[in-house]
């Protein structure tokens, strides 16, 4: 391990200081308190699968959930999008309780969701339609947002046509386009190969920068989440719980090559320790290199 | 070292050439077409019988009877001992097997030639007959069996109510409720359109059911995050998302459709096809059975090409593998593109246009 890195918190300059202070003045958009969620199992007894999750997000925050795989990472963001009830607890946004999903939390799933069967222009339209836009008003606002993510050409493709990041951009415009309040993202460049997915970061800071939308983004890719967000909510797993609540000392608007500065490796070193479970020796294993060549001159 | 190994067209789900997909469609026609040519015309490898040509002094024989080879040997040779003038004859396959230039030939003389009696009807008549009564029993099914699996399929409430009993419903034989069909509803077609029903309907809706319920959850869960309501989620995602397969199974249960057909056309007073052909097999008149079996194997396959292939039109973002018999409906009818502008909007035709000619 690094040891020469410094603890991340120390390396916050003023002005980032500064946002923060701006940040938490803004007004919670989303917040939870208290939240438990409980999933029966085969052995009739109940898995506690999240733990007493309270925490708030502000207008225009970017937040990241992260921690290890399993540590309910999904079941947090699918119960904040009202997919999945809490056993208790309490989901606001802008201060009344969350129910049932509804337009105004937009989703992106890792699984492409685009409807194979409406276009990629219908594809947009179907959340405007479903707010009660009518259909030349959703078409026009539709491609807008084509225009916005750079697919305008592709208006009239289907899903099954265009490659998995251009599925997701179009996911986004889907989600972003009758306004909601928040964004939520569940792992959206998951499945992306690792050249599309820093577009694909680059590109919804872009559209982040541009609009009012706040963000909550769950992600287990410990440089995504450190190079996107403002704040970072780090989970540990067997019961997921809030470990800690990271603030990125990075300035905005952020730029790749901060991904090489002591700022960002301390935040990221800081974070891989939290969330990096215990090695067990079992786990550590030896490899024994076998020569089958035999012409050790090569080597 | 491996050695690459030429394979030819025997390469494992590697696909064939254009070419070769359509010699191969020739031969699976052509080697059974062989076979039974070479069985109808080598005499010697089958032809169990005689047809005697000329009866000579027997009066058991006459001119044009079929009679087995020992018993026509049998005969020539109590004949030739008492003297008398032998039969002659030429070996012969059974009624039941004519040549395939006879059935070709029924093909065309069966809708040329006039019912033998008066009232009877022709042979196009009885196809048609047939075809109204798939048809009607079929449409009067799914009326009831797509929207009830639709909602079975889509509300658990709806699946537990109505499903278990169709589950049970489902092993009764369709034909056991012939007789009673004819009590309620007369000897007309009404029994008739009810035994396709009976048949269709209570493997249609759990079909239809089971189909519903694997639409792809992810895709609901996106509506709801797009605030659609439950109406709108079931008319514009769950159905649309299972239409593809939904057709399928359509088409799967019109074949079916017509496999109860044989059995309903036999109750009450029997009609269509079915009469027809048991009417041309009591005249043992076969070569017009062998082309009524291949009309309805043609109708049957001539519907499903055709649905196949409309179903590309209407389901445009389905693209899976193209059958050989697909490929050839597109060649009779047309390709994709060309039609599918029938459901393309005004706006959307100008607006492909536009990027075509860009
Ligand atoms: N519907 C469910 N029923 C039972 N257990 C579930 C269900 N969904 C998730 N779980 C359990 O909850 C835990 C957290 O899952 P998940 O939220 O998907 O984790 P993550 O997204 O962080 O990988 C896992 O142990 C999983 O087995
Ligand atoms: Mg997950």
């Amino acid at each position: 391990m690094n040891s020469t890195l410094p603890d991340y918190k120390q390396m916050m300059s003023p002005e980032v200081r500064d946002r923060f202070a701006r940040l938490v003045r803004r007004p919670v958009i989303m917040e939870t308190r208290n939240l438990f969620k409980e999933f029966p199992t085969s052995s009739g007894k109940n898995q506690i699968v999240l733990k007493d999750i309270s925490f708030q997000v502000h207008q225009r925050e970017f937040l990241s959930i992260i921690g290890p795989s399993g540590c309910g990472k999904s079941t947090l963001i699918r119960i904040l999008a009202g997919l999945e009830t809490a056993t208790s607890g309490e989901i606001l946004l802008d201060g009344k309780p969350v129910v049932a999903p509804g337009a105004e939390r937009g989703m992106v799933f890792q699984k492409y969701t685009l409807f194979p069967w409406l276009t990629v222009c219908r594809n947009v339209m179907f959340g405007l339609e479903s707010i009660g836009k009518d259909r030349d008003t959703a078409e026009n606002i539709a491609l807008q947002w084509l225009d916005i993510i750079g697919l305008a050409r592709y208006a009239d493709y289907y899903p099954g046509q265009l490659s998995g990041g251009m599925q997701q951009r179009v996911a986004i415009a889907r989600a972003l386009a009758p306004q909601p309040r928040v964004l939520l993202m569940d792992e959206p460049f998951g499945a992306l190969d690792a050249q599309t997915r820093t577009q694909m970061q680059n590109y919804l800071l872009e559209v982040w920068r541009n609009i009012d939308i706040t963000i909550i983004f769950v992600t287990h890719d410990l440089d995504e989440a450190v190079y996107l967000s403002d704040r970072i909510l780090a989970l540990k797993a067997n019961p997921g719980e809030i470990n800690e609540l990271i603030e990125v000392p990075l300035p905005r608007p952020r730029r790749s090559r901060m991904l090489l500065e002591p700022e960002f490796l301390a935040t990221r070193e800081h974070i891989d320790k939290l969330i990096r479970p215990p090695v067990k020796r079992e786990d550590e294993c030896e490899f024994k290199v076998v020569n089958m060549v035999g012409d050790k001159t090569f080597l | 070292m491996m050695k690459m190994q030429n394979v030819g067209c025997f390469a494992i789900r590697k696909k064939l050439t254009r070419r070769q997909e359509y010699i191969l469609l020739f031969l699976s026609f052509a080697l059974p077409l062989l076979l039974w040519c070479l069985v109808s015309y080598v005499p010697f490898l089958y032809h169990p019988l005689v047809r005697v040509t000329d009866a000579g002094d027997s009066f058991l024989c006459a001119p044009g009877d079929l009679i087995e080879r020992s018993a026509f040997e049998e005969e020539n040779r109590e004949l030739a001992s008492s003297g008398g003038k032998i039969m002659r004859g030429e070996r012969a396959n059974p009624a039941y097997l004519p040549a395939p230039h006879q059935v070709a030939r029924s093909l065309v003389t069966a809708f040329l030639t006039p019912p033998r009696r008066d009232g009877e009807a022709w042979f196009h008549e009885s196809i048609g007959h047939s075809i109204r009564i798939v048809f009607l029993g079929f449409l009067i099914s799914s009326l009831f069996g797509v929207p009830l699996g639709i909602l079975c399929g889509t509300f658990p409430f709806f699946e537990r109510l109505i499903e278990p009993f169709i589950e049970f419903f489902r092993y009764f034989p369709a034909p056991v409720f012939a007789t009673l069909c004819v009590a309620i509803l007369g000897i007309n077609d009404a029994p008739k359109i009810a035994i396709i029903f009976i048949g269709t309907f209570f493997q249609q809706l759990p079909m239809v059911a089971n189909t519903t319920r694997s639409a792809d959850g992810a895709l609901i869960e996106a509506a709801q995050t797009l605030g659609a309501s439950r109406r709108r989620i079931l008319m514009k995602v769950i159905i649309p998302s299972v239409l593809p397969r939904l057709y399928k199974d359509m088409r799967i249960l019109l074949g079916w459709a017509w496999t109860y057909l044989i059995v309903a056309e036999v109750v009450g007073t029997s009609s269509g096809i079915s009469w027809f052909i048991n009417q041309q097999a009591k005249y043992r008149d076969f070569s017009n059975v062998y082309a009524a079996i291949i009309i309805i194997g043609c109708i049957g396959l001539f519907c499903d090409m055709f649905l196949a292939w409309f179903g590309r039109q209407i389901f445009p973002w389905e693209s899976k593998h193209k059958g050989i018999f697909y490929r050839a409906a597109e060649e009779i009818f047309g390709p994709r593109d060309q039609v599918f502008s029938i459901v393309l909007s005004k706006e959307e035709r100008r607006k492909r246009d536009e990027q075509h000619s860009a």
